[in-house]
């Protein structure tokens, strides 16, 4: 089970990541633009249109991948200081609750959504020649997809921990808060850390 | 089950009583009773840790749902579709949420061009002469450097890393150090370019660039406010900040300047007469021209600062003003010539003046040359002939006014002053800071400048920002595909998290106007009959109680979509409104229980550092925060003022 799990936080985390790159042509696109609009003085109609739909599809396809890493927030009041069954269960129900209508609803209408589009072979009505735009729709559908297939896979991880009693593992991934790769930065090591408690312990005793 | 399993039980159940005693009996249930009732759902929803995203979303479209069943039953579905669809879809083409990933990414590619370190020290070489300069160098370390990259996490762990420990060796007191520290490190969510500031705009509908132009006074302000706080507190009580000794004040300098400055500690007389004269023959020539270009690098910043104010105020008034916007035409250069000529000038003037004067100038001039002031000269500059355009035409360049002649006076001492006390030390530190606070200052001034003079929308700076954060990350070489791919990984989470709980909140808010839940609140709100001033000071208060249970980011997606129309009713300004509760929501990084800073700097703190002492060292600055929120509640000119001057008319 734990094997198929595993497969599917890949097939996300890869989908999600391959379109991550968007970012870095969303950068050099938009200082491309603005270097041709005040510099040569020969913007491009369709920059803006490509722009959004760089951005729209960028975290879209990203939130997959997201929600396969556990980044999507949550409120950490209570959640943090449940034993993992009672985390487990809740997370179970919320998911059956909230998550299935909302994202099931979401791939069903935007499946409509983009089928209207399609039909049409909509353009973009933000110039008056505007790139199309009906491709752009369809992410909404897709993303919705892999969102949902993605939430299934968490229903059973919280399922195997009801039955196991902890969180089955997950592939690690870069985190905004690595603390070793920032300690690797300052160049500190736990060592010093511990050596500074001399000056916590110390000051505590000489200064009272 | 722990204590704080309890306190948020605890809010839980208030929420839940607090629907029982507001609500009617459930035979008089409307519509609008129902989307009260899914407001208190989402917040107990939102505690209990399921993904708030999807919590909204499912939510939102189950009520959606309810909500056009009762008006038509066989029309639910597809409305309900329609409506999911559409939600979405508006996130997906937001131009305003579209800066949300570009801003993330430029913070973490300046995050990995690894300056704090730089930053720290030569900032606190800088500041030595000060009482606890430890600690003002921290904030004013934490201010550049989460005000450039937007991640508080990483900064509070940086400087628990970097400045915690110095401040400890150097005895300062356990409270102060993380005090400064947890406060330092969360002033990124206030001075722009924040996320926060973002959302809000895209919520609320306000102008980010209004936004950004409005934060930036009360975000200085409150750094400011830190700053003297630890100059006041080391002054007065030494013990918790003592000054460092003489050794550690003393910069090491390299062996040429050690061998000038034996003659004279001043730089400038140092190398003239050490590269005029044989004496020095160990020191080679081409470390002395460096050195001495380096030096005089503040002068022609000042130089620069003079020439672009001199060219605003004395610029010449035109008639045409379409041929001012654009510099190039043909026709305008050859009728007024010497005008175009100007105007060229100007454009240089302002471009030099948005990269050099400011951050140079502003920082290292004795007499503290404003910077916001310098920042809003060029900026003006572009834009003032045009508004002058209706008055006579004068080709003549007008007499300067005092001002310039004032300014010119200041900058003239300030720049003799700072030459005078210029020596072989102050040097190095300068040098220092040239490595590491110019850059960070140069691309948040740069972004930020060209927002707010309407050179470039938000969209575009932070592009350019992102494009500097590569920039940067290769001059200092840290560039390389591991940096760049795990940016572009973090910056994809980043903003999937933070736009798909805007798809959430989106449909949430759509459900909740469906069902009339807002007009329900309309009518309460002005039943109670409240002056502007209890409306601010409740919403406040409601704001910062929600700052307990909740993240910034639930609390402006979810909750201002329901104060912002109320604003109206008591003629409250949205900006104004907005910079209150960014500085609010900023406090919630600091109140215990769930202060994230607090957990972030306990992580990296030696064992014996307690939470209790975190969260103590924390509250005086609390308490200067709210002190800042009050400090712009009674002068609103502090956050209106910059919007004002760059948007008049």
């Amino acid at each position: 089970m734990q094997k198929v799990l595993l497969t599917i936080d890949k097939i996300s985390t890869f989908a999600g990541q391959a379109f991550s790159w968007l970012i870095v042509g969303l950068t050099f696109l938009i200082t491309y633009e603005v270097f041709t609009r005040y510099a040569l003085d020969a913007p491009h109609n369709w920059a803006f249109d490509i722009m959004l739909q760089m951005y729209g599809t960028l975290f879209m396809m990203a939130g997959a991948y997201t929600l396969s890493k556990n980044g999507m927030v949550r409120g950490d009041v209570l959640y943090g200081f449940f034993p993992p069954r009672v985390q487990a269960a809740l997370d179970l129900t919320l998911y059956i609750l909230f998550f299935i209508p909302g994202v099931t609803a979401l791939c069903w209408a935007g499946f409509y959504y983009a089928g209207d589009s399609w039909r049409i072979l909509e353009h973009s009505s933000i110039t008056s020649s505007g790139p199309p735009i009906f491709q752009f729709k369809t992410i909404i559908p897709i993303a919705g997809a892999f969102i949902l297939v993605q939430g299934i896979v968490e229903m059973i991880r919280c399922v195997l921990c009801l039955k196991a009693g902890k969180w089955p593992s997950r592939i690690q991934d870069v985190e905004e808060v690595d603390v070793e790769k920032l300690k690797a930065i300052a160049q500190v090591t736990d060592a010093d850390i511990a050596k500074l408690d001399e000056y916590v312990t110390h000051g505590k005793g000489g200064g009272k | 089950m722990k204590k704080e399993a309890w306190f948020g039980i605890s809010i839980m159940a208030l929420v839940v009583i607090g629907v029982f005693v507001m609500m009617p009996p459930f035979a008089q249930w409307t519509n609008g009773h129902l989307g009260l009732l899914m407001l208190a759902m989402i917040v107990i929803a939102i505690m209990l840790g399921f993904p708030t995203a999807f919590t909204l979303m499912g939510m939102g479209t189950m009520f959606a749902f309810f909500a056009y069943y009762s008006q038509n039953p066989s029309l639910a579905v597809t409305q309900t579709y329609d409506l999911v669809a559409q939600r979405a879809f508006a996130v997906m083409n937001n131009d305003v949420l579209i800066s949300i990933p570009l801003f993330v990414f430029m913070g973490y590619l300046v995050e990995r061009a690894n300056l704090i370190g730089q930053l720290f020290k030569s900032l606190h070489l800088a500041t030595t002469r000060i009482p606890g300069s430890l600690a003002v160098a921290t904030i004013i370390t934490c201010a550049i450097f989460a005000t450039a990259t937007g991640i508080i996490g990483a900064c509070v762990t940086l400087m628990g890393l970097l400045a915690f420990p110095a401040m400890l060796k150097a005895g300062y007191s356990i409270r102060l150090s993380a005090g400064v520290v947890t406060a330092g490190g969360t002033l990124g969510i206030l001075i722009p370019p924040s996320v926060l500031l973002i959302l809000y705009g895209a919520t609320a509908g306000v102008s980010v660039v209004q936004l950004y132009a409005g934060a930036f006074l009360p975000g200085i302000m409150l750094t400011c406010l830190y700053i003297g706080y630890i100059i006041i507190s080391a002054k007065l009580n030494p013990k918790t900040a003592p000054p460092l000794s003489e050794e550690e004040q003393r910069v090491k300098l390299p062996r040429f300047a050690e061998v000038i400055s034996r003659k004279t500690s001043n730089v400038l007389v140092g190398l003239v007469g050490a590269i005029k004269g044989k004496r020095n023959a160990d020191v080679p020539m081409k470390t002395l021209v460096t050195h001495l270009i380096i030096a005089v690098l503040p002068a022609i910043a000042g130089a620069l600062l003079v020439l672009v104010i001199y060219l605003w105020t004395t610029a010449p008034t035109l008639v045409d003003t379409s041929g001012l916007q654009e510099m190039g035409s043909a026709t305008q250069e050859q009728t007024v010539e010497p005008s175009t000529e100007t105007g060229g000038l100007q454009e240089l003037g302002a471009a030099g003046g948005l990269q050099e004067p400011e951050s140079a100038g502003g920082v290292q001039e004795p007499p503290a040359e404003p910077a916001p002031a310098a920042a809003a000269a060029p900026a003006e500059a572009p834009k003032t002939p045009v508004a002058a355009a209706p008055a006579p035409a004068a080709v003549e360049r007008h007499p300067a006014p005092p001002v310039f002649w004032i300014t010119f006076g200041i900058v003239a001492v300030g720049l003799v002053i700072f030459y005078v006390i210029f020596t072989f030390a102050r040097l190095e530190i300068f040098k220092m800071l040239l490595g590491s606070f110019f850059p960070l200052a140069l691309i948040i001034l740069g972004v930020l400048g060209s927002i707010v003079v309407g050179l470039a929308t938000p969209t575009e700076a932070a592009a350019m920002g992102s494009f500097g954060g590569f920039v940067l990350a290769a001059a200092y070489k840290q560039l390389n595909f591991t940096v760049v791919k795990e940016s572009v990984f973090l910056t994809a989470k980043t903003s999937a998290m933070v736009c798909w709980l805007f798809i959430g909140s989106n449909t949430f808010a759509a459900a909740f106007a469906l069902l009339g839940g807002q007009e329900i609140i309309n009518t309460w709100v002005k039943s109670m009959d409240m002056t502007p001033t209890q409306f601010m000071l409740l919403a406040q208060v409601i704001i910062f109680l929600l700052g307990w249970p909740l993240e910034w980011t639930e609390i402006i997606v979810i909750f201002m979509p329901i104060f912002i129309p109320l604003l109206a009713n008591f003629g409250i300004d949205p900006l104004f409104f907005g910079l209150l509760v960014a500085l609010n929501l900023q406090t919630a990084f600091l109140s215990p229980p769930v202060a994230m800073a607090a957990f972030y700097l306990k992580g990296v703190a030696p064992p014996h550092v307690t939470l209790n002492q975190i969260f103590i060292g924390m509250l005086p600055f609390m308490v200067i925060q709210c002190l800042a929120i009050f400090l712009l509640y009674m002068f609103p000119a502090i956050g209106l003022w910059v919007p004002s001057l760059v948007y008049k008319g």
